[in-house]
């Protein structure tokens, strides 16, 4: 019983920072219809921001989340400037294969940059973990948890709240009208697109110190995203939440009573199992292409 | 005309080893050859059906290990006490039966996978591979995991008359990976051609219109998917009685993109694209080994693609041809090239 308590608090905490990643990648596949390979270099790139701006700048720790996520909102934003605004209107296929170009030179370029090494953080919170009963969790880990929980929420109100949300949601249902009714779509896109990568940048950051970082990291982070998104349904954010928290519960499941070394396996199994027997998500509303 | 210049590139093909001494080359010549044929079968589906398959290496892979296993024997434990014991077979042997059981897991992720399209596709193909080369990893009794299956027999093939024939030197694999590659090309060429192939094509271009006049959707795309894993499997084969030595590695997503690459820059949907495609990225990596960095090599890949995307969309073979049907055009009638009848006719 106790094994599968630390089995739950481990999902909390995984369950959060995957949150962040499918809320990213579900705003900007619902939205824009792109599929965001470069959703996992995003990952990867908040992690080595947080590296370089503890180790490098020897700036404090708490410090390097805000930047993290800063940066990533500014490369998702160049990113969609100069290789979707021109590419709008053309088929998905030719946005997924410039993507994945994409990605192909940015992750090599991490590669070049910082070397194959991988990297730790050292963090300012203290070795010894918390013990509650016959569990125990790092305070590194409820850090954590508590800053992903504070994003979801902050973005969470941003779409439902905010004007800019109002219109991000107007453009997701109908982009004509919403652009018929003074919309900025090309605003809209590039605002979500630095949005969801400001997310996954966040994601990397947060997970970075748990973890090692390396450069290959983000390949692993994107294909979990977009287990998310297929679970939770498109441009659904509480979807996106929901299936952060069952990819982490199937992960630590899978590693702790079937086999360790399949436990990356359960996002690709959840992928293939839910787009054969349920193609629209779990939690869909409205229709999907199918 | 144009099979006169397919009969003279076979013939450059041939002669490549009376002029071409230098081994580094050649290997790069064979490995790429190996991956032109992966690239033709991925084209199949991306160029003729419309497909994005981006779990293309998983058949390769496949392929690879189950020539390997075959002519190396294995002894693996099943689940409730059974155990397969099986002693190692010819190399040749193992080279059919890659094809036909990367053909069965073809039909089998055709099934599944062709319940959805577009972007649900793509994820479900890509996840397919990926738990492929888990699979390969962690399933260390039947494959040795990351410790790589070593010392795979060399490939050997009985000729008529002349007994059993090792395929010991480059020489030798070389005019291997060119017979099966010219049989691959003539394979597609005819299944191109035929009535399944207008039919694949009809889909691509509007499946509701296809359905509408009698064509089976999930048929003429598990066909597909079965011939084109059938031949990625072939491919497989190839590499691992030529390299010798198959990991998990051999799965990575990074494969498939090589393959994509090829066939997006030679040009989806040609013949021919594929070949191009394939001898420019198979071989450039041997130009800019002395002046580049493997990383910065990987960036330029990167940067390549995207280039051709926004330059080229069509590919570097269709472009040509589009070129040279116009100039013909413009005395008489335009002449529609075959493989690119849709885009004369767009751009007419």
């Amino acid at each position: 019983m106790s094994e599968f308590l630390q089995h739950l608090i481990n999902m909390l905490v995984l369950g959060g920072t995957y949150a962040l990643l499918g809320i990213g990648l579900t705003l900007i596949f619902g939205i824009m219809n792109v599929v965001n390979f470069t959703h996992g270099v995003l990952y990867t790139f908040g992690a080595y921001i947080m590296f370089i701006v503890v180790h490098q700048l020897g700036i404090n720790f708490f410090l390097a989340l805000p930047l993290a996520v800063l940066a990533g909102w500014l490369l998702g934003a160049a990113i969609e400037l100069t290789l979707l605004r021109p590419l709008r209107g053309s088929d998905i296929d030719t946005t997924m294969l410039v993507m994945i170009g994409a990605w192909i030179a940015m992750q090599s370029g991490a590669l070049w940059i910082w070397g194959g090494v991988a990297k730790s953080v050292t963090t300012p919170f203290p070795e010894a973990p918390l013990v509650l009963g016959p569990v125990s969790v790092s305070w590194l880990r409820l850090f954590v948890l508590a800053a992903a929980a504070m994003l979801i929420v902050v973005t969470y109100l941003l779409i439902n709240r905010t004007k800019l949300g109002c219109a991000m949601r107007a453009t997701f249902q109908d982009q004509d009208t919403a652009s018929l009714m003074g919309v900025n779509v090309d605003l809209i896109y590039t605002s979500t697109f630095a949005i969801g990568s400001s997310l996954a940048a966040a994601a990397g950051a947060l997970l970075g110190p748990v973890y090692v970082i390396f450069p290959q990291m983000g390949d692993l982070a994107a294909v979990k995203a977009f287990a998310i998104v297929i679970l939770g349904g498109l441009g659904n954010i509480t979807g996106a939440v929901i299936g952060g928290f069952i990819l982490a519960l199937a992960e630590e499941l899978g590693a702790g009573y079937v086999s360790s070394g399949y436990r990356d396996a359960m996002g690709f199994l959840i992928i293939i199992a839910v787009l054969i027997f349920k193609p629209t998500g779990l939690f869909a509303r409205s229709e999907r292409v199918g | 005309m144009k099979s006169a210049l397919a009969i003279l590139s076979v013939v450059a093909f041939a002669s490549v080893p009376f002029w071409l001494r230098d081994p580094y080359l050649m290997n790069a010549l064979i490995t790429t050859g190996i991956f032109i044929i992966g690239a033709m079968s991925l084209n199949l589906l991306l160029g003729f059906t419309g497909q994005l398959s981006l779990g293309h290496i998983a058949f390769f892979g496949i392929g690879a290990y189950v020539s390997a296993l075959t002519s190396l024997g294995f002894d693996v434990g099943l689940p409730f006490g059974f155990r397969i014991v099986h002693a190692p077979w010819p190399p040749i042997v193992g080279f059919v039966l890659a094809i036909v059981v990367a053909g069965l897991c073809g039909y089998l992720v055709g099934l599944l996978s062709f319940r959805v399209r577009g972007a649900y596709f793509v994820i479900v193909t890509i996840s397919f591979a990926e738990v492929v080369r888990l699979v390969a990893l962690n399933w260390v009794e039947l494959t040795q995991g990351p410790l790589a299956l070593t010392n795979v027999p060399l490939m050997t093939i009985g000729l008529p008359g002349l007994g059993d024939l090792t395929l010991r030197t480059k020489l030798q694999n070389y005019y291997l990976v060119l017979a099966v590659a010219v049989v691959t090309y003539v394979l597609i060429s005819r299944l191109v051609h035929s009535h399944f192939g207008r039919a694949m094509r009809g889909l691509m271009e509007n499946e509701t219109l296809a359905v509408s006049v009698g064509i089976d959707v999930t048929r003429t795309l598990t066909l597909a998917a079965v011939i084109s894993a059938g031949i990625a499997g072939a491919a497989g084969s190839l590499y691992a009685h030529y390299i010798r030595i198959i990991d998990p590695e051999v799965f990575a997503f990074i494969n498939t993109v090589t393959m994509v690459i090829m066939v997006i820059t030679g040009g989806k949907g040609s013949l021919a694209g594929p070949v191009v495609g394939g001898m420019i990225f198979g071989l450039l990596p041997v130009f800019l080994r002395p002046i580049m960095a493997p990383e910065a090599q990987w960036i330029a890949y990167g940067g390549v693609l995207i280039v051709i995307l926004f330059v080229l969309p069509r590919g570097i073979v269709p472009s040509l041809a589009l070129r040279f049907a116009k100039r013909r055009s413009r005395p008489e009638k335009a002449a529609p090239v075959a493989f690119s009848e849709r885009s004369v006719k767009e751009h007419a």
